[in-house]
């Protein structure tokens, strides 16, 4: 696996593209983002938690039950304290994967921000990258 | 490979064993010097000893728990199996026509696929070194054919390079290893290779660039009938009056070098992808058939364990049938063998010590996606000349596999239209709908494939985050999280062992799964028959 962090983004080309789409459902996300190296090109809180996050935690955020469960981030007390979701997002949990490798300290601080003011989170502190920058030690 | 500083050389003892004792006694002596040790695996196990009537429980009925319960039961344990899906197998699976999935979130996908067709979504191909798995699939009649990894027509693709046309992989090899021979031949010759040979090596070593790199007298890698037997003709050989043949022209070294595709080699040459390689005819899922044959009348389907107790009279597993959720049931047994997967084991109240609570905590669980897609020909066999292998990409699929069965018909196939691994776009592909994973794969692939446009019929999508019987694909264990946990994780506790392919070193490989299963079961045997 290259970890060059080459950003590029397919964006444009899928816009060209979606007219050739064979199934109309896949629209309904709209322009869509893609990495190409290791990192994730992503930027805003919300596309991070559209295109990432959401694989596991749902639309919703809300996660989901199987044999095991991927826990809910909706109106979640953990989210007070910025410490934990950005420490949970650079180092992972059990078996959450860490992103830390994948993600700047800005994406990190974006998608963070993003939780802790969605899906029934509500709280104004932001985090900054710099905040990011000193979990990762 | 490390070199011992012995008086005597190995190759000089081997001649020794090898004249004294004979050649098995030379085999064995070579496998314990490192050679010729292609697999851990050591035959059939042998459980000696009268387990007298100990019972175990075994949790999850994928290979590892599959494997741990027949080898028990033959040994004379009680043997019970609980398994969370309603079929047996775990990850070794396979999706055909008819089959309904329901991920998590509860999207659910019903497969179109012709009869006959499928996918496997989880492990698809079996490397000749893992032998464990090559004996029980022996053992359990399971019938292989060749997997194939390397393709030479297959294609290697870069939107950012030759315009976004897709290259043969025969002629990016041989224009790669071409140009480098022709600069090493030229380095050799202008005696820049002195000091490092003699001259004596040095003009074998022209010779061997000379075959390796398709160089012509001069040493020089041009368009020639020569090199064309290695990278293709412009016009191939042919019958009658205009059979000649035309070579083809050589990319220049630049064009190889700067389109980076020289860097999806290395999936043709590391040992895991060496041919031959292996798959069950019909599906991956046989395995998991074959087994379930054995021992699928001990195994509880539907059942989700929610507790793990022991003390030191033996194991208590709670449970609920998932069909009736609200009622909570017991088994207990003397002994446990566990191969939940720890993205979820690390979620249920276990009855460990610290050392293995603290590792069943340490592996993160990688993302994976594939998709297969139904086309309504075989238009890469047809069109394209592409019998199985591989076709690798810098788009967001990475990769198109082609099936390595069924050649040369007329009608339907399915593809294998993405699979990612542990990067970016498995994240990307995870978190969109069924639906849209099948759109995104085809409309990328038709890049490589145009015939993707007229051809597609349907296809299904597996996002492993979203397996509700694992919640990812494997265990995703750092160097760091080894070092520390992996011992750990593998001790006998009390009395439960963990196995699975978490517990090997060979992670989301069958064989790793097999592998821990055994080394687990022969341990717990040891301590059986010792009390």
């Amino acid at each position: 696996m290259t970890r060059r962090g080459e950003l590029r983004c397919w964006a444009l080309m899928l816009a060209g593209l979606l007219a050739l789409m064979a199934s109309g459902a896949a629209a309904q996300e709209g322009q869509r983002t893609f990495s190409s190296g290791y990192r994730f090109v992503e930027m805003s809180g919300e596309e991070l938690y559209n295109n990432i996050c959401r694989g596991c935690h749902m639309g919703d955020a809300k996660g989901s039950t199987g044999a095991g469960s991927y826990p809910s981030l909706a109106a979640n007390p953990n989210l007070e304290s910025t410490g934990y979701p950005i420490t949970l997002v650079v180092h992972g949990r059990r078996a959450m994967p860490p992103f830390g490798g994948m993600m700047s300290d800005a994406q990190v601080a974006a998608v963070v921000n993003y939780l802790r003011t969605h899906f029934g989170n509500n709280y104004s502190d932001m985090v900054t990258a710099q905040d990011v920058s000193e979990a990762r030690r | 490979m490390q070199e011992e500083s012995l008086g005597v050389t190995r190759r000089d003892l081997l001649s020794l064993i090898g004249a004294m004792a004979g050649s098995a006694a030379m085999y064995h002596a070579m496998t314990s010097l490192g050679f010729a040790a292609e697999s851990r695996y050591q035959g059939a196990v042998k459980l000696e000893g009268d387990p007298k009537g100990a019972s175990v429980l075994i949790l999850g009925a994928g290979l590892a728990g599959m494997t741990a319960a027949l080898e028990l039961r033959t040994a004379g344990y009680q043997v019970q199996v609980l398994e969370f899906n309603k079929r047996a197998g775990g990850r070794n699976w396979t999706i055909r026509g008819g089959d309904t999935y329901t991920e998590l979130g509860g999207a659910t996908q019903n497969c179109d696929f012709q009869p006959g067709l499928y996918l496997n979504p989880g492990p698809w191909r079996i490397p000749y070194h893992h032998r464990a798995l090559l004996d029980y699939c022996r053992r359990l009649n399971v019938v292989l054919e060749p997997f194939v990894q390397l393709n030479h027509n297959a294609y290697l693709h870069s939107s950012r390079a030759f315009g976004g046309a897709p290259q043969r992989i025969r002629a990016v090899k041989a224009d790669l290893q071409g140009h480098v021979s022709e600069l090493l031949a030229k380095v050799a010759q202008q005696g820049k290779l002195d000091e490092a040979l003699t001259r004596e090596d040095q003009e074998i070593l022209l010779q061997a660039l000379r075959s390796w790199g398709a160089l012509d007298g001069d040493y020089r890698y041009s368009a020639s009938l020569f090199s064309s037997q290695f990278r293709g003709y412009a016009t191939p050989p042919g019958g009658g009056l205009a059979a000649m043949p035309a070579p083809s022209e050589p990319v220049a070294l630049s064009d190889i070098l700067k389109s980076q595709l020289w860097r999806y080699l290395r999936n043709f040459s590391s040992y895991n992808f060496q041919s031959t390689m292996f798959q069950p005819v019909g599906g991956m899922d046989s395995i998991g058939k074959a087994f379930a044959r054995e021992i699928g009348d001990i195994i509880r389907f539907n059942a989700k364990v929610t507790k793990i107790q022991q003390n030191d009279r033996g194991v208590t597993v709670s449970y609920v049938d998932t069909t009736t959720p609200s009622i909570q049931n017991s088994v207990t047994a003397d002994w446990c063998v566990c191969t939940i997967p720890l993205s979820i084991l690390s979620q249920i109240p276990l009855d460990v010590g610290p050392a293995m609570q603290a590792a069943v905590e340490a592996v993160p669980y990688a993302g994976s996606v594939k998709v297969g897609l139904q086309f309504k020909r075989r238009f890469w066999e047809e069109d394209d000349a592409i019998y199985g292998g591989i076709s690798y990409t810098d788009l967001p699929i990475r990769q198109i596999a082609y099936p390595n069965t069924g050649y040369n018909h007329s009608g339907r196939g399915v593809l294998l239209g993405a699979y990612l691994f542990e990067n970016p776009n498995a994240y990307e592909f995870t978190a969109m709908a069924p639906n849209e994973r099948v759109a995104r794969a085809v409309e990328f692939g038709a890049a490589i494939h145009p015939q993707y446009k007229s051809e597609f019929e349907n296809g299904i999508a597996v996002a492993w985050h979203r397996v509700p019987f694992t919640l990812g694909c494997s265990g995703e264990w750092s160097e760091d999280a080894r070092k520390q946990h992996y011992a750990n994780l593998c001790q006998i506790d009390g009395r439960i062992v963990l196995a699975g392919e978490h517990a090997s070193t060979l992670p989301a490989w069958q064989e790793g799964a097999i592998l821990s299963a055994l080394d687990a079961i022969t341990r717990l045997h040891q301590r059986v028959v010792k009390i």
